[in-house]
């Protein structure tokens, strides 16, 4: 077998068989999981189904039934019970877990309904603004029977006004698709962040440690160390893509069994229900190119350091590009069309989330997305090119120093001159 | 299969790690490398091995230049040594046999004749953290050899062995060389060069200061070394024609003499004086011509 495939594999089975990889990929499995199933765990903790129990006191005799109705339509999971006891006895249900909590109704001087609410804590705050929304709308109802409004002139009212949105430019997304596209590219922006950083670091810290157990000399008299560098970035990125593959097919087949219940809440807002094959594959492009650009960058970077200790300082600089890429981005998820979104999206180190933000949300010409990716891929080119040459005289040199007058070093190492 | 050294200089920036070196290396034959911290030992290897570019010169084996197309036939024992601190023996050896273009059943077969020689068959699966140092720079020897290489790099082989590891190391390299490899080390103790080598080269601030074949730099270099245990003073030899240079020693006197005639005539002179207890006539040692070339000891 030839020695790239060879470093290649040794790489990719290594890291693979630690523990510590091993461990984080569970974990965050367990956290797909968490994540996808929230609605039968959340289910699991509500001991009555998800229905709160509300004990109602009403000393009007006519409040109850209204409020009743009003309820249902906000929030279908309170039940009310009525409750002829006395408030004593009412709060003592209360006290033994019988019901959430006591609402007593009554009517203030003006003939409109008033309430005071009683529960063991009122850390609760959507159960009581529900109850008090449903109590708003009776009020609502009684007073303006009490200046004589008619029901239809009550509905004119409280209309709401009708407010269009229309995108002029034509493909552009509407508000809802919008919405959805921001869901989804947030979590994929999150994803291409959070693998670029840990890869990278991974990278970074296998050829420090390389280097630091002196294993290296002995490596790079077998194996070019051009081969070695392109074998390590290879092996650890199928090592990514094995883990996001497992997450990917884990959150797949999770969301696939959990649709039903997942659909009415966070995910349908944002729109995972149908989501888009071309932000996607754009997505798997820039993780891809991503990886590449940064990967190249660590690899050379921690070529430069003797000891292990010293890789983080020296990434450090790496580490904060690729924060800066994803505040930008965070900041464009709120407004893609800023012409500092598209100036930023044509800055290679930036291009993997900006370029990516920018194909996910806006609709934009498909030669600024190919521009994009061009450009990532020839400074990758320049990056890999001058890198090679900065991995092989670095992993020579042994020293204190580590700052980046060691690259000029170590370019001097390789030059035939 | 001769490796050649052809006026092969290195400039790192303005300092000159090795000037103008040229020495031929035969095959089959033991090298061996001298000179102290700095003198360009390990920058001359780097560059056989072609992990660095000569600033001039040309550097070949059986006249083709050394490069990873034929890194399977070199072994490197570097004077760093490192290994894989977390990997077990067996993975580690396996893995970098592997790189040097050997296939992992026939690498397994050598390592365990190598650990048995070394007898640490035991060691096999353990991490070589977990190592001593003797014995993880016995596992770093084996891995510069375990492919077989035809030429051998050893960048001081013995440093930090004791006496009885020295010894078995010496043998086994002395094996290698029985099999016909090509081996080309370097020492801080002269002696061993002196022991196991053919060749050898002096090296001094990048310059080769003396080399060739052993016995033709002992023979060329002409002065002997005299020895004289006597009970009467011995000083006034100091000042006899012929003796370059004389050292007091506990029980008598050394004496560098320019040759045998010389020593005839010390004889000569001094018998009559007093009982000799001792007059013995021998070779310069290399530390001798190591201190009239360079001007100074190292040991």
């Amino acid at each position: 077998m030839n020695s790239f495939w060879i470093i290649l594999f040794h790489t990719y089975l290594n890291k693979l068989k630690t523990k510590s990889f091993i461990i984080t990929t569970v974990i965050t499995i367990l956290i797909v999981l968490g994540l996808t199933n929230i609605n039968s765990i959340i289910g699991v903790f509500d001991k009555n189904g998800g229905k709160e129990n509300v004990a109602v006191l009403d000393e009007t005799g006519q409040l109850y039934e209204p409020f009743k109705q009003q309820l249902k339509t906000i929030n279908k999971d309170i039940k009310l019970t009525l409750y002829k006891d006395s408030e004593k006895e009412a709060e003592k249900a209360v006290e033994k877990g019988d019901v959430k909590g006591v609402i007593q109704l009554r009517f203030n001087e003006e003939k409109l309904p008033e309430a005071t609410y009683k529960a063991m804590s009122i850390t609760d705050s959507s159960l009581f603004t529900d109850l008090q929304t449903a109590l708003q709308q009776v009020k609502t109802m009684r007073a303006a029977s009490q200046i004589n409004l008619a029901p239809a002139q009550l509905q004119k009212l409280y209309e709401p006004v009708s407010f269009e949105k229309f995108a002029l430019e034509k493909n552009a997304k509407t508000e809802e698709e919008l919405n959805q596209a921001r869901g989804l590219v947030y979590v994929l922006l999150f994803i291409i962040y959070f693998s670029v950083i840990m890869y990278a670091n991974m990278i970074a810290m296998e050829v420090a440690t390389e280097k630091s157990s002196r294993v290296m000399e002995i490596l790079i008299s077998s194996v070019s160390p051009i081969k070695q560098m392109f074998a390590k970035i290879l092996g650890i990125g199928l090592l990514s893509l094995t883990q996001l593959a497992a997450f990917l097919i884990v959150g797949y087949y999770s969301l696939t069994n959990n649709m039903e219940s997942l659909k009415e809440g966070f995910f349908g807002v944002y729109g995972f229900g149908d989501i888009p094959v071309g932000t996607i594959i754009y997505a798997v492009i820039f993780f891809i190119l991503g990886y590449f650009l940064y990967a190249t960058l660590a690899a050379f970077l921690g070529s430069l350091v003797s000891r292990i200790e010293d890789v983080q300082q020296m990434i450090t600089p790496m580490t904060l590009l690729v924060v800066a890429g994803f505040m930008i981005s965070m900041f464009g998820l709120g407004k893609p069309d800023a012409s500092f979104i598209t100036a930023t999206s044509y800055i290679p180190f930036f291009t993997p989330m900006i370029m990516f933000l920018r194909v996910g949300m806006l609709t934009i010409p498909a030669w600024e997305a190919i521009l994009g990716i061009f450009i990532l891929v020839a400074t990758i080119v320049v990056l890999a090119i001058f890198g090679a040459r900065v991995y092989r005289g670095g992993v020579l040199m042994y020293g204190k120093s580590n700052s980046y007058k060691d690259i000029k070093k170590a370019l001097q190492l390789t030059k035939n001159e | 299969m001769v490796l050649k050294l052809e006026h092969v200089t290195k400039r790192f920036g303005q300092f000159t790690a090795v000037d103008d070196l040229s020495i031929t290396i035969p095959e089959k034959e033991m090298f061996g490398f001298l000179g102290a911290n700095g003198a360009g030992k390990t920058t001359t290897f780097r560059m056989i091995l072609g992990l660095l570019d000569s600033t001039a010169g040309r550097i070949t084996w059986d006249d083709q230049p050394i490069d990873y197309s034929t890194s399977h036939l070199v072994g490197y024992l570097p004077e760093e040594r490192g290994l894989y601190p977390k990997l077990k023996v067996r993975d580690q050896i396996v893995y970098l046999a592997r790189l040097r273009g050997m296939q992992k059943s026939e690498a397994l077969i050598e390592l365990k004749s190598w650990l048995e020689r070394f007898k640490i068959t035991e060691y096999e699966n353990k991490r070589v953290e977990e190592l001593s140092k003797g014995n993880q720079q016995k596992i770093q020897f084996i891995a510069a050899v375990v492919h077989r290489p035809k030429l051998l790099i050893l960048d001081e082989p013995f440093s930090g062995l004791d006496p009885v590891n020295v010894e078995m190391l010496k043998d086994a390299v002395l094996s290698l060389k029985q099999k016909g490899a090509t081996i080309v080390f370097s020492s801080h103790q002269m002696h061993h060069v002196e022991e196991m080598c053919e060749h050898l080269c002096i090296m001094q601030k990048g310059k080769p200061v003396v080399h060739g074949a052993l016995k033709e730099i002992k023979r060329e270099f002409g002065k002997k070394n005299l020895m004289i245990h006597a009970e009467f003073p011995l000083d006034s030899l100091k000042n006899y024609p012929g003796v370059v240079k004389a050292t007091p020693t506990m029980e008598g006197i050394l004496l560098q003499i320019e040759g045998e005639r010389v020593a005839e005539s010390i004889l000569k002179e001094i018998v009559g004086n007093g009982f000799i207890r001792k007059f013995a006539l021998e070779e310069p040692s290399l530390n001798d011509i190591f201190i009239e070339k360079v001007g100074d000891s190292y040991e």
